[in-house]
């Protein structure tokens, strides 16, 4: 249980994947400006994050990895120059049953998050996810508190990106600065922030 | 070549840059540039995948129905960049090491997915080919720009070369971490910037918000 717990503190804030990786950068900067999406938008990459990890993680061990389809007789096969091309067809079909679904009985949260769920198969924090758990090689409960972990750091990072953007458009910035330079500068300090974190373990 | 082409392939330059100006493709840039040499092998291999897939998708444009084109153009992308990768792991073992999940993330680069939808798909091969080589060099000038000065300062040398020597072997620079780390990226890139549309200012954001003064009490 510790080790887990150590792994979801460390996904969250120690290798926050938007300030510490610089993953899903794009959206991160093009949706802060308010609370509210940004709000819609991080439960959105918490779900699809929870979901897709693990379910990557399952195919890499028992179809992609060195020797993983030993259990057909194909012990010498190694597919896991295909993984990437897997990872983001899982994705998008993960984000395509999960906007029907929603669409089906969650009406209500399927309207909230609106254009956002499509817009998360291009977000790279989904795939980097799926990727470090590749290189780490995290078992199937490490892989769901990992992807759980992480896709909560990144909604955390964002939301409190965006309640700082809401004040921020109230200063007297300079002409060059005005905008995106602005918001690199506080991301910046935000992930200096975030740097004091490391080295804690639990 | 004539004058639209040439414009085709400066104007993603400075004018509208992908990373400065359009927001895209930014993760890569902050990631792989605390050295120059996996930055500029990062530059590579995006131009050769953005450039690859915008001139295939321009050839099967008409072909393309347009409910599932996402779908064919994240296939054509992603079998790009596997390429790509499985080339770099030939061929540059270290450097593959160093850029970890970087280049397979090259996937989700929204300038490659962006200039396929908004260029590569609507327009013939001889463009698509400039405008993707274009936006290519345009990633890359800020990219190794970032990445020199990361370098310089973080760690006094350039391409590993020693170019200011260390305090520690007997020079007089002291290295500056905080350009090694994380928010040192994104500080370069925002004082970039704010250098750019000094230089540029049609490229400045209009402010949300103006404090006006309305009226004032001159102190009797």
């Amino acid at each position: 249980m510790e080790h887990y717990l150590s792994l979801l503190f460390k996904a969250v804030f120690v290798e926050n994947l938007a300030l510490a990786f610089f993953l899903g950068m794009c959206t991160f900067l093009a949706v802060s400006k308010r609370i509210t999406t940004a709000l819609g938008l991080g439960l959105a990459v918490i779900v699809v994050q929870t979901i897709t990890v693990p379910v990557n993680a399952i195919i890499h061990q028992y179809l992609l990895q060195d020797g993983a389809l030993a259990w057909l007789g194909l012990d010498e096969l190694d597919l896991s120059f295909l993984g990437l091309i897997t990872y983001i067809g899982v994705i998008a079909a993960m984000v395509q049953i999960l906007e029907m679904t929603l669409d089906r009985y969650f009406p209500a949260l399927y309207q909230a998050l609106g254009i956002f769920l499509p817009l998360i198969t291009v977000n790279c924090a989904i795939l980097g996810g799926s990727l470090f758990m590749v290189e780490r090689g995290y078992d199937i409960p490490e892989s769901t508190v990992y992807g759980f972990g992480t896709g909560l750091g990144w909604a955390l990072a964002l939301v409190l990106l965006a309640g700082i953007r809401e004040k921020l458009k109230y200063s007297d910035v300079p002409d060059g600065l005005q905008g995106l330079g602005i918001t690199f500068i506080t991301t910046g300090l935000m992930a200096m922030a975030f740097m004091s974190f490391s080295g804690i373990s639990i | 070549m004539n004058g639209n082409d040439t414009k085709l392939l400066i104007e993603p330059i400075v004018d509208n840059n992908p990373i400065t100006l359009q927001i895209l493709g930014i993760c890569s840039a902050l990631a792989v540039t605390t050295k120059l040499a996996p930055a500029i092998t990062m530059s590579i291999a995006l131009t050769v995948v953005i450039v690859g897939a915008s001139v295939i998708i321009s050839l099967i444009r008409h072909h393309m129905p347009s409910s599932i084109r996402i779908i064919i153009q994240m296939t054509i992308i992603a079998s790009l960049v596997i390429v790509v990768d499985q080339v770099l792991q030939a061929f540059a073992y270290e450097l593959s090491k160093q850029l970890s999940v970087f280049v397979g993330l090259i996937i989700t680069n929204c300038i490659v997915l962006g200039r396929a939808e908004a260029f590569a798909s609507k327009n013939p091969p001889w463009p698509s080919f400039l405008d993707a080589l274009g936006h290519g060099l345009g990633y890359s000038v800020i990219l190794i720009t970032v990445a020199a000065i990361r370098e310089l300062l973080g760690s006094g040398t350039l391409l590993g070369v020693q170019v200011l020597p260390l305090l520690e072997d007997g020079g007089w620079y002291e290295p500056n971490g905080l350009m090694l780390l994380a928010p040192g990226a994104f500080f370069i890139i925002g004082l970039m910037i704010w250098g750019i549309r000094t230089w540029r200012p049609q490229q400045v954001e209009k402010p949300e918000y103006r404090i006006h003064i309305v009226h004032r009490t001159e102190p009797g």
